[in-house]
Order: C-alpha cells, then structure tokens, then sequence
C-alpha cells in the first residue's frame, strides 16, 4: 500500500521562472525506504521540502502530494503544521545548527513532544531518556542540559533520531544526515538508521549522494538529475544493472574511487 | 561564568585610566591658559603678568604636566573634580544635579526606545514584505529624516501652544517628559527596530528555523527562539545607545530649558570653564565603557558560546 504519493510535482522560482522540480511522480510504500540520490543541486532537498511545504517562500509548487490519501497541498497551515514532527516527521543534514544555540538541546526537544503530546513531565522525560540511550547516546539526562555546540555532529544527528523515535511519525524524511559527519560518526549514524527502521517500522525517505549508504538502506532508489527523475527502481536493480547513462556514471566514479583506494592500501600493505 | 564577570570587570579600569589621560591631555592641549580664564571669570579688572604667574603656582601650572594628571587623577579617585573657574563651586555639586536630569531623561527614553523597537522589529519581521511592514519602515524614514529641533519646534507649537496640553519646557512635573521623551524616542527607534529587523531576517535562514518548523513547533515559539538569537546583535547597540543618548541631548535640552547635562557642557565650553568640561568628558567616557562591558555581560548570559576559553 502507498503511504505516499507524488504526483507531478513542479517547483520554480516565482521570481525569475527557474524550474528547480520538473514533473515528480512517485510514491513512498508502507514500511519501505526510497532512496534519492543525485548530485548537489539536483532538486532532492527541494522535493523533501516540498512534500512538508516548508520550501523558501519564493520557492512555488504545483502538484499533489497524498499522505494516507489526503491532499498536504490543500491543508490549512494549521493542520499542516500538527502533520509536522507528529506524521512526517525530519532529519536534517546539519546537526551542528539544528538547534536554537542559545538554548540547551532538551529545551527544543522537550517543545516538540509537548507540542504533539499530551503528556505529564515525568511521562516527556522517560521517553526522552529511553529514546537517546537506545541511539547509544551516553548519559543521556546530562546531554540534555548541555548546548549545541558542547556536542559533536554525530551526537546531535542521533538526537534528531532520538526525538523522531519519541514522536513515532509516519514517514522519516532524512536530508542527507550523514554528509556533515567523519567517516566514524557516519558508520553509527547509519547503525542507528538501519536499528530505527528495524524497531519504528516507519516508512522513511533516505537522501542522499553517498551511494554506499544508499545501498546498505534503500529498498528502492530514484535517481535525479537537474530536477528530473532519470531513473528508478529496486535496490538491486538499480546497483547492478543501471539503465541511464547518469545513473552509470555514478556508480562507476563511485567503484573507481573505490579501486583507487583499494589501490593506494594494498602500496601501503 | 563568574571568572569571566571579574576578568571582564577588572579590565574595565586601565580602560578608564587611558580615558582619564587622554581627556587631561587633550584639555591640555587648548592654546588658553586657564589662569588667565579663571581671573577673567572672577572679573578681575586689570591682569597683570605677575597675577597670571601668582595664580599659575596657585593651580599648580608650572608642575610638571605627568605630575598635573597625577594630581588630578587621584582627586578624581576622591570624587574631587576641583572647582569651577566660573562659579567657584566644587565641579561635582553643578555636574550631579544636572547628570541626574539628563538621566532620567535617558533612562526613561531607553526602556521605550527598546520595547518599542522590540515591538516593531517583530512585527516587521514577521510581516516581511507585506502592508504593515512596509508602512512602518517608511513612517520611520519620514521621522529620522526630519531634524530633531525642527521635529522638536512643531511638537511644541501643536501641542503646547495650538492645544495647551503640554509645557512648553523645563521640568516642572511628569508632563515635562512627554514632549522631549519623545523626540528622543522617536529618532532612536527609527535605527533600531531595523537593528532587530534585520537581524531577525538573517535568523530566519538558520538551520534551527528550519528544523522547529519541521518539528511542527508553532510560529509563535519559532519567532521568541528568533528573538533570543536577534537580541544578541541589538544589545550591543542598545548599550552603546544609551550613554550616546547621555551625551547626545544637548539639542533637545536646549530646545526644552531642559537644567541637565547637555546644557551645562555646552555653558561650560563657551565659558571654557575646564575643570567641568574635564569631568563632562570622563564622564560621558566612563559611562560608555560602563555600557559595553554590560552588553558583554547580557551577551554571554544570551549566547553560551562567549562563555567558551574562560
């Protein structure tokens, strides 16, 4: 069953008339992971941010997008904003300037939870707790009470996990959450997203251009390029046997950086 | 936190002690000898060569300039100013009444000068674009861009003389204020809500924005989290307003009779009565410094990571 569905989706710039999205459809099925991948400017970031409405206000689209059937373009800003965090909920690439600077990380989580729940304050700060020792984050009450930057990106990544784990959305949208982050904090940031769709059994949407990560997540991949879907497809498909000329180029820069450094290891072995 | 406070606050005072040199040494520097002044003032008829010499040993002239500032310095530390050349009274008892009145006149006008650009810096934020924000900022044009005596002059004439509501100066009782509070305010507003406006703009870009939204925070809890993050920009420039306002009331209290200190300095230089210039100028100095360790004080309580490396 389909979670959700994108249908010719288009966003432009209302002021000079650039199409940045060019004609989306796809659709996100239950309990599955899509991954979209693509280069910088591609439109993936766009398309993610069009489907929570929270694009620049210069930034217009067109097209329907059904969550569960319902219409998100013609909700009230109201509503939209319950379905926010509650049914979509998202993972943004920047841990490091997620939160408010001036606050410590728990009070922007603890606004969240008690934005879409209506629960007691013992009740907000067990789930909490629960939620960041299950991303592996250590001491968890006093990791609350420190500021954005007293942690590292890592850190701050599994935080954002950990609160859509409290929320338990709908769909996760995470926008390239490990492109900020060394090669360390990647590897437990992916632990943790591949533990969160084993346990949450949410649909997720995975974007990103680090084509391993996708491999290791996705069930299914759409590949864009300026705007444009150029290809889709199962996991496996998409890997072994790609069709489109830019999808190939993807994959065989990916398998030549990897040879090079195969390469350079075995010199050094 | 605290270790910051007394770092900070210790070394407030080689800043005032550079202040105090330059301020003596700059009075120093006028081509005319203060005793010639001070025998003028007391209406001396005929000044003679040997009165000038007599009066220079007198004011302790002919000591060395380093041991003059030291000598006046540590009477500073004293709250000894000296005394007026013109009036004979210690410095201290004309400069304290009329500090005072330019005070509450300052401290008056900051708080509505703060909350009203407050005010409206939110509210252009918000409304970026649309009807309100832009009546609101060419309103603002219009009064910054009239001069405060001319803007000063028309109050008066419409609503002292046209309308009898208001006096038309001095102090006498709480209506005194509504007229000079205003101008004021109005001239300082104008800058400032555009300070939180803009500020705000360029917060609305940040990541954390973003995020609240996504996390369904509603706008109103965005906007008080943009805020936070805005005031940091303006609260310098507010520190630095408030002892520019102290000293920048020269116009309005001399359009107002107002007995404060913009009009006693302006007395004092066409007198040359230099011991109350003197301590006009430490004065003022000491209050900007005053000012601008407050604001990093309120700075590092708003934004933690000042507080890193203390």
């Amino acid at each position: 069953m389909n979670l959700l569905e994108v249908r010719a989706l288009k966003v432009w710039n209302k002021n000079d008339n650039v199409s940045i999205v060019q004609d989306s459809s796809f659709e996100l099925k239950e309990g599955s992971c899509l991954a979209i991948v693509g280069e910088s400017g591609s439109g993936k970031s766009v398309t993610c941010q069009a489907i929570t409405r929270l694009n620049k206000p210069s930034l217009q689209q067109s097209g329907e997008i059904l969550f569960k059937g319902e219409d998100l373009t013609h909700l009230s800003n109201k509503v939209m904003r319950k379905r926010r965090g509650k049914n979509i909920c998202m993972i943004i690439q920047n841990g490091m300037s997620a939160f408010d600077p001036t606050c410590v990380v728990g009070v922007h989580l603890r606004e969240t939870i008690n934005e879409h729940f209506d629960w007691s304050k013992g009740k907000v700060e067990d789930r909490l707790l629960e939620a960041m020792r299950s991303v592996m984050l250590k001491h968890p009450a006093e990791i609350l009470k420190k500021y954005p930057h007293q942690l590292s990106g890592g850190m701050l990544q599994r935080i954002m996990i950990a609160l859509s784990i409290v929320l338990e959305p709908d769909i996760i949208i995470a926008d390239e959450p490990t492109t900020a982050l060394d090669t360390v904090s990647q590897y437990e940031v992916i632990e943790q997203f591949i533990k969160l769709r084993q346990n949450v059994g949410c649909s997720m949407i995975f974007v990103s251009h680090d084509l391993g990560v996708v491999r290791r997540i996705a069930d299914e991949v759409l590949v864009m390029k300026d705007g444009a879907i150029v290809e889709r497809g199962r996991n496996e498909d998409i890997f072994e046997n790609p069709q489109h000329e830019y999808t190939k180029y993807l994959i065989s820069t990916r398998r030549s950086l990897n040879d090079h450094f195969r390469r350079i290891m075995k010199e050094e072995l | 936190m605290a270790l910051y406070t007394i770092r900070r606050l210790a070394a407030v005072f080689p800043i005032l002690i550079i202040i105090s040199f330059l301020t003596f040494f700059l009075i120093n520097l006028s081509p005319f000898n203060p005793a010639e002044i001070l025998l003028q003032a007391r209406g001396i008829p005929v000044i003679t060569d040997d009165l000038i010499l007599q009066t220079e040993e007198e004011l302790g002239l002919n000591d060395p300039f380093i041991v003059q500032y030291f000598n006046w310095l540590m009477d500073c530390f004293q709250l000894n100013f000296g005394t007026s050349y013109v009036t004979g009274e210690p410095v201290w008892n004309e400069i304290k009444p009329a500090f005072i009145n330019t005070l509450k006149l300052t401290v008056l006008s900051s708080f509505i000068i703060v909350g009203l650009s407050i005010l409206l810096g939110v509210i252009c934020a918000i409304n970026e674009g649309k009807f309100i924000d832009k009546s609101v900022r060419s309103m603002s044009f219009v009064l910054i861009g009239m001069p405060s005596y001319w803007l000063a002059s028309l109050m008066i004439w419409y609503f002292s003389v046209e309308l009898d509501l208001l006096p038309t100066s001095g102090m006498s009782s709480a209506e005194s204020y509504i007229l000079p509070v205003s101008i004021i305010t109005v001239s300082y507003v104008g800058i400032y809500f555009r300070v939180i406006r803009t500020s705000m703009l360029s917060n609305l870009n940040e990541d954390y924005v973003f995020y609240g939204r996504a996390s369904g925070l509603p706008e109103k809890k965005i906007t008080l989290h943009l805020l936070r993050n805005s005031l940091q920009v303006s609260i310098s420039v507010f520190c630095m307003g408030i002892p520019t306002i102290l000293g920048g009331t020269v116009v309005i209290e001399n359009i107002f009779a107002w007995p404060g200190l913009g009009s006693l300095s302006v007395d004092s230089i066409l007198k040359r009565d230099f011991p109350i210039i003197q301590t006009y100028v430490l004065l003022l100095g000491a209050s900007f410094v005053v000012f601008n360790t407050l604001s990093d004080l309120i700075n590092m309580t708003l934004n933690p990571k000042l507080r890193k490396g203390f």
